[in-house]
């Protein structure tokens, strides 16, 4: 009987979470403009008629930059930062890693606001670039959790095994300590891109003239007849933000065991 | 001037010195063992040789060359790290081939000469194999092999059988030792086992504070210990307070309370000695004879231990129960006597 209404209350949940995300993949192929029950038939033309919006293309052509430049710096900040917290016992570690972080808690349109305030009072222009440093204080706590994890379960003694056997500390970077953070960085890279690609509020504040995609599908939104085009580019969206995030936790939980090719 | 070679080399971490002034001179060939407890320098020392650490003064050479100027990875040095580290993300081939990349050996002769180390430390065919498929005996082998492939002047061992258990650990301590014969090359080995740095070596320097208080052979130091600390850490000890009275060229006569006037050989005290000092009488547990008369004392604790027993035997008027190895009922009266060419003597300090 317990049993029974566990089920249940599971199911119940899963609902919960999933049912208002298929709405959109289950519109996104109905033949009609409304939004509405009962549907009307299959079709793909909404999805044809992404490929045609070149303002759609160009929104995606800023949120594919934006996401990959973010991606790259906000990995490597993070991985010096992580190498430093873990390799050396730094006096205010904790201190520092907690201010790292703080952009996390921090609510996003508190950051968006205050990030135009101060590119408005140094001039800086609303741009791409902006858009990139306003993501990485979001992006770089990301990366630093990933890659600390990461750092944290090896042997230190790997890299004076590698000095002792006769490499430069460049070598010893490239043939151990590279190879065995690769499932973290690429953890890190596909998280913070992911992040960066759907962040909309930031973005909202930073852009300018740039759109990246978040901003036109709130654009459009306005466009009634625009509707299932929308939905359409928000199921691709979900489908590769998923793919992305799966295969993100799939390599970061890759064993340091799992063999791999060195260098 | 010796093979591997310190002078002076002093190391601090913070205030305290963990390394205290520390001379050394290493042969070629040799077995050398550095025993000492936890946190006496020793492994900071074997650090300091390999290039991890750099002595805040003193030098260290090797092969007549000085080393203190020298990174890790330009040292004629390779070391069993205590942990190993094996390469997780390289099979076992690979962690063994990792330190020979500069050579550039031919394909062929890469392989000969990994398969010939494969085959002395007894991993044939494991080449393979992935680091995570290693029992803890064969991680030990890899990291074995890996260093000892170099063909390094010096091999430094930090605490290598530490790890593994007991039965492992003396398989090991016998392969290592023929290792060793067989590759002819300098072995320094760090460890706190007495019993494995007696077994191993060809001398042992016992270390303590970060100084070194002995360096001698494994039979010197348990037969003749030069102060209390050492004949403490190597097996038991049974101590006497006296008081020499005269000294001959060939004897000492020294008065030893509970034991009397004894007169026993001079070269069993320890040189720098004088008239009047009060030294310590010290005397293995299995030198103390059970004899027909001698000094009367009460079993409190006895352990058999198969061809021969232990005992703790109280005397009266002293507080520390003396240590006994030999045949003796299990409780009751034994009459203790200390043969005074067992006794040695050892400056009270």
């Amino acid at each position: 009987m317990k049993n029974k209404s566990l089920v249940l209350y599971a199911f119940a949940y899963l609902a919960f979470l999933y049912v208002p995300v298929l709405v959109l993949p289950v519109f996104s192929f109905n033949n009609s403009q409304f939004i509405a029950f009962p549907l009307s038939g299959f079709t793909t033309r909404w999805y044809a008629g992404l490929s045609a919006d070149s303002a759609m293309l160009h929104a995606l052509g800023n949120s594919l930059k934006a996401g990959i430049v973010t991606a790259l710096l906000s990995t490597l900040l993070g991985l010096l930062a992580a190498k430093a917290v873990t390799q050396y016992r730094l006096r205010g570690a904790g201190a520092l890693l907690g201010f790292i972080s703080l952009p996390l808690f921090i609510p996003d349109i508190v950051l968006g606001i205050s990030l135009l305030l101060l590119l408005g009072a140094t001039g800086f222009p609303l741009s791409l670039a902006a858009v990139v440093l306003g993501h990485m204080l979001v992006c770089v706590p990301f990366a630093l959790t990933v890659l600390i994890a990461r750092l944290e379960g090896f042997d230190r003694n790997l890299e004076e095994a590698s000095a002792d056997l006769g490499e430069s500390a460049l070598m010893t970077f490239w043939r151990v300590t590279f190879p065995l953070m690769l499932p973290g960085i690429a953890a890190s890279l596909l998280l913070t891109f992911i992040t960066s690609f759907d962040e909309f509020l930031v973005a909202y504040f930073l852009s300018g003239t740039e759109a990246t995609l978040p901003i036109y599908i709130w654009g459009q939104l306005r466009f009634p007849e625009r509707l299932p085009m929308v939905l359409a580019l928000g199921t691709i969206i979900l489908a590769i933000s998923v793919a992305l995030v799966v295969l993100a936790e799939h390599v970061r939980n890759l064993g340091v065991k799992k063999p791999m090719v060195g260098a | 001037m010796s093979f591997l070679s310190l002078s002076h080399v002093t190391k601090s971490f913070g205030a305290a010195p963990v390394v205290d002034t520390v001379d050394l001179a290493i042969e070629q060939s040799e077995f050398f063992a550095l025993l000492g407890p936890s946190g006496c320098g020793k492994t900071t020392l074997l650090r300091m040789i390999a290039g991890f650490e750099t002595p805040d003064s003193g030098t260290i050479s090797i092969d007549g060359a000085a080393m203190n100027t020298v990174p890790p990875h330009q040292r004629p040095t390779n070391m069993v790290f205590q942990s190993y580290a094996i390469f997780p993300h390289l099979n076992v081939f690979d962690n063994i081939a990792y330190g020979l990349r500069k050579l550039k050996l031919p394909k062929d002769a890469l392989r000969a000469r990994i398969e010939a180390m494969l085959a002395t430390v007894r991993l044939e065919g494991l080449g393979a194999r992935a680091a995570d498929q290693l029992s803890g005996g064969q991680r030990q082998r890899v990291a074995l092999a890996r260093a000892l492939v170099r063909e390094p002047k010096v091999l430094l061992l930090d605490e290598p059988l530490g790890a593994l258990d007991k039965r492992l650990r003396e398989t090991m301590q016998v392969e290592l030792r023929a290792i060793q014969r067989k590759v002819g090359i300098t072995f320094l080995l760090v460890t706190h086992d007495q019993e494995e740095a007696l077994s191993l070596s060809d001398r042992v320097a016992v270390m303590s504070g970060g100084k070194i208080l002995q360096v001698a052979s494994p039979r010197e130091l348990y037969d003749r210990p030069n102060c209390r600390e050492v004949a403490d850490f190597i097996g038991e000890m049974n101590f006497f307070h006296a008081t020499v009275r005269e000294l001959t060229d060939a004897t000492a006569t020294v008065n030893a309370g509970l034991l009397g006037i004894v007169t026993l050989p001079r070269a069993n005290l320890v040189p720098g000695i004088k008239t009047d000092d009060h030294i310590l009488l010290a005397i293995r547990p299995e030198q103390v004879r059970i004899a027909p008369n001698g000094l009367a004392g009460e079993i409190v604790t006895s352990t058999f231990l198969g061809e021969r027993s232990h005992f703790h035997v109280r005397i009266a008027s002293r507080s520390e129960p003396v240590a006994v190895s030999g045949h003796a009922p299990a409780q009751g009266t034994v009459m203790l006597a200390f043969p005074p060419e067992s006794l040695i003597g050892l400056p009270f300090a």
